[in-house]
């Protein structure tokens, strides 16, 4: 994975040298609260409803065990003991005093990490496909391209004060796992009708309260102009993004009031001057990140063979690991969705736990996924069964990838400020429901998404099933969506009609699942079922 | 003509050595209209590359930050800073320490802002970066191409 040089480690102690000098300044009254929020945002302090939130960015989702032991040392440290991953791939931590947030940021820039542009008006950090470097059909592996626009996109002087927060996904398979669709910015690495490598530009997708797919905005930018073509993207939002609304200011509305063709055009235009001032860095650069991305020392006669006389660990291969691109090998899924828990949350010990197995087993590599879970993305089969043992022994073998109990969920009324709903609490119900019924495991792929509020931070609109938390004249209430997808097949959820209370959505969710099990046939997913036969089926059961 | 513009008038910082535009800035709109003014001032959302027939003419070019929180100014500083205008250019309004060196790097060359700045807060703030990442308007040289022995 990559490594910092001295320069890089300069830029991270810099910023937290400035982070303490404009933490001081706020402490000493120097800074209203005003002009510090966004300086707080850009490392990542969010004032949520009980504490401050801190987020850390984990580029592309790559943790080292180094890494993921001092993630867990802060949960202890400075936090009630969790840390808490999001659908960004990134971790945050609840509990945070505001005094105490320069030293995180001290040690987390001890083990090269940092909380850069996490949050605020600025280009966010920059998310992958977890199985990047492992994935079977990627055309190379997309981290180096990201790594690329990380350091690109670092403290852009032109670009802190966007009209609003900036997304960009970068993926170099078919298979989109990071919804890389519903970014401001989707990058996918092709190749052309000549072999050579370049990068497909999808601009202006997103969710939030309107949600859309990114339109293609340029099939082939060369690689030796991708940092050009990502500055003219920008340029163009950055002078013509709305700033009158904040509920317009993305750039997908800018990109859906202009057309696409037309804002095309403009980032055509800017993209020309552009070209002329040499802001490319070398393919040197892109060669240098490449070096640290380079596969591991697979051995090179693994053994496929597995035994799965267990019937629980065959469960959880078939469930959580994926097929590898190295005979031999397989990525582990590590669910952090156990039935009735909190989607995403892993106490101090469990990360402890996770570093060493990572370290151990899986080349001293792990991700972050965006359905908030964790990846041992190179792990010998033959190593698969005691690695199993010793996550099922920790509570984190729950071999529940991709079924309704592997929910997404925003932190909602619990924690954040701008909830209408709690997600957490329905979340657990459904989890805890479908896990009783023995109906989770009928089901078979189905992604449950919650969000407590029409922010979309638990990505709704992109379930099998979404729920999205509203307020019902001052209480909670629930709206029920289905349809959505993410991936190379994205589609936007539809509303069923009126919403439920808690419990009522709980048991809607469940109606919804038996009219697919009724209706299904052979082979179809919920979604598949959904496309076949419509709404109509499912409104019938749920309001008749 | 009469007094455009409100706020101090008091340049706090500058990096240049040349004589200071002694007369007021005129709106693009005024600028664009009558061909002798020297000094202009553009709004947020003014288009800078409407200067660039005329930019020979300009010495002072001040932009206006009504709020920190918007950035256009920064690609309007950059945009003249590409075509190769050499005068002032001077962030004027909401400017606050903790946007001074990224100003800076988009091509402002003085600095007026609405309320006076601690000396000693903007000096470090003009210093914070000890390298940067990408070309911008000014002259420093980026981490790649210190990478690479450019
Ligand atoms: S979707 Fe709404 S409630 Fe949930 S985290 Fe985002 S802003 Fe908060």
């Amino acid at each position: 994975m990559y490594r910092y040089d001295s320069y890089d480690q300069t830029m991270v102690d810099a910023r937290v040298a400035e982070f303490r000098d404009q933490t001081r300044r706020r402490i000493d009254g120097k800074l209203t609260e005003d002009q510090f929020k966004p300086l707080r945002l850009q490392n990542g302090l969010y004032l949520q409803l009980h504490a401050y939130m801190l987020r850390v960015a984990v580029p592309y989702g790559t943790l080292s065990s180094a890494q993921m032991h001092a993630l867990a040392d802060i949960a202890d440290k400075y936090d009630r003991g969790y840390g808490h991953f999001t659908t960004r791939q990134n971790i945050q931590y609840n509990w945070i005093k505001l005094e105490d947030a320069p030293d995180i940021l001290a040690d987390l820039a001890k083990v090269e990490m940092h909380a850069i542009q996490t949050s605020g008006n600025c280009i966010r950090n920059i998310s992958s496909d977890q199985f990047a470097g492992a994935a079977a059909d990627e055309v190379v592996d997309p981290r180096p391209y990201a790594e690329l626009l990380r350091q690109w996109s670092s403290f852009h002087p032109e670009f802190l004060a966007l009209p609003r927060k900036f997304k960009i996904a970068v993926i170099a398979s078919e298979t989109d796992r990071a919804a890389m669709r519903l970014h401001d910015i989707g990058v996918k690495i092709v190749r052309n009708a000549a072999g050579e490598l370049g990068a497909a530009f999808y601009v202006g997708g997103g969710m939030g309260r309107t949600p859309m797919i990114g339109p293609l905005i340029r099939e082939f930018v060369p690689l030796d102009q991708l940092i050009t073509y990502s500055e003219a993207c920008l340029r163009v939002y950055n002078r013509y993004g709305r700033r009158d609304n904040k509920y317009k200011a993305r750039i997908k509305i800018l990109v859906h009031e202009l057309g696409a063709d037309e804002y095309k055009r403009q980032v055509e235009e800017e993209f020309a001057h552009l070209l002329t001032l040499g802001i490319e860095p070398p393919l040197a650069e892109l060669e240098r990140i490449k070096t640290f991305f380079v596969d591991p020392p697979f051995e090179k006669s693994a053994s496929d063979d597995l035994d799965r006389s267990d019937p629980d660990f065959a469960l959880w291969v078939d469930r959580n690991c994926t097929p590898h691109k190295q005979p031999g090998y397989i990525a582990a899924t590590i669910s952090l969705k156990a039935v009735g828990g909190i989607p995403g949350d892993a106490s101090a010990a469990q990360m402890h736990l996770m570093a060493e197995l990572t370290e151990r087993y899986s080349f001293d590599e792990c991700r972050v996924t965006h359905a908030q879970n964790i990846v041992l993305p190179h792990v010998r089969k033959a190593d698969l069964y005691a690695l199993w043992q010793q996550l099922d022994e920790a509570g984190l073998a729950t071999p529940n990838l991709d079924l309704i109990g592997d929910i997404i969920a925003c932190p909602g009324l619990d924690y954040c400020s701008l909830a209408n709903a709690r997600s957490i609490p329905v979340a657990q119900k459904i989890s805890q429901r479908f896990a009783e019924t023995g109906k989770g495991d009928m089901l078979g792929e189905l992604k449950l998404k919650i969000s407590g509020c029409i922010n979309a931070c638990g990505h709704h609109h992109a379930g099998h099933i979404g729920i999205l938390g509203v307020d019902k004249k001052g209480t909670e209430n629930y709206q029920l969506l289905l349809g959505g997808s993410e991936g190379a097949d994205t589609s936007l959820g539809k509303i069923t009609g009126p919403g439920f209370d808690e419990d009522g959505i709980v048991a809607a969710v469940e109606t919804a699942a038996d009219v697919y099990l009724a209706q299904r046939q052979d082979g179809e997913r919920f979604l598949d079922t959904y496309r076949r036969i419509g709404m109509e089926p499912f409104k019938e059961a749920l309001y008749g | 003509m009469a007094e455009p513009f409100s706020g101090t008038d008091t340049v706090q910082f500058r990096f240049r050595d040349d004589e200071a535009v002694d007369h007021a800035a005129v709106t693009v709109d005024a600028f664009l209209g009558q061909s002798n003014a020297s000094a202009v001032r553009i709004e947020p959302g003014d288009d800078a590359r409407a200067l660039l027939p005329q930019i020979g003419q300009l010495r002072l070019v001040e932009v206006n930050f009504p709020s920190f929180m918007d950035g256009r100014g920064y690609s309007s500083a950059r945009i003249l800073r590409e075509a190769g205008y050499t005068g002032e250019l001077r962030a004027v309004g909401d400017v606050l320490i903790d946007q001074l060196n990224d100003l800076r790097r988009c091509g402002f060359d003085s600095f007026q802002p609405d309320q006076p700045l601690d000396a000693e807060d903007a000096a470090r703030a003009f210093a914070v970066w000890p390298e940067v990442y990408q070309p911008a308007a000014d002259a420093r040289i980026p981490i790649w191409a210190k990478r690479h022995g450019h």
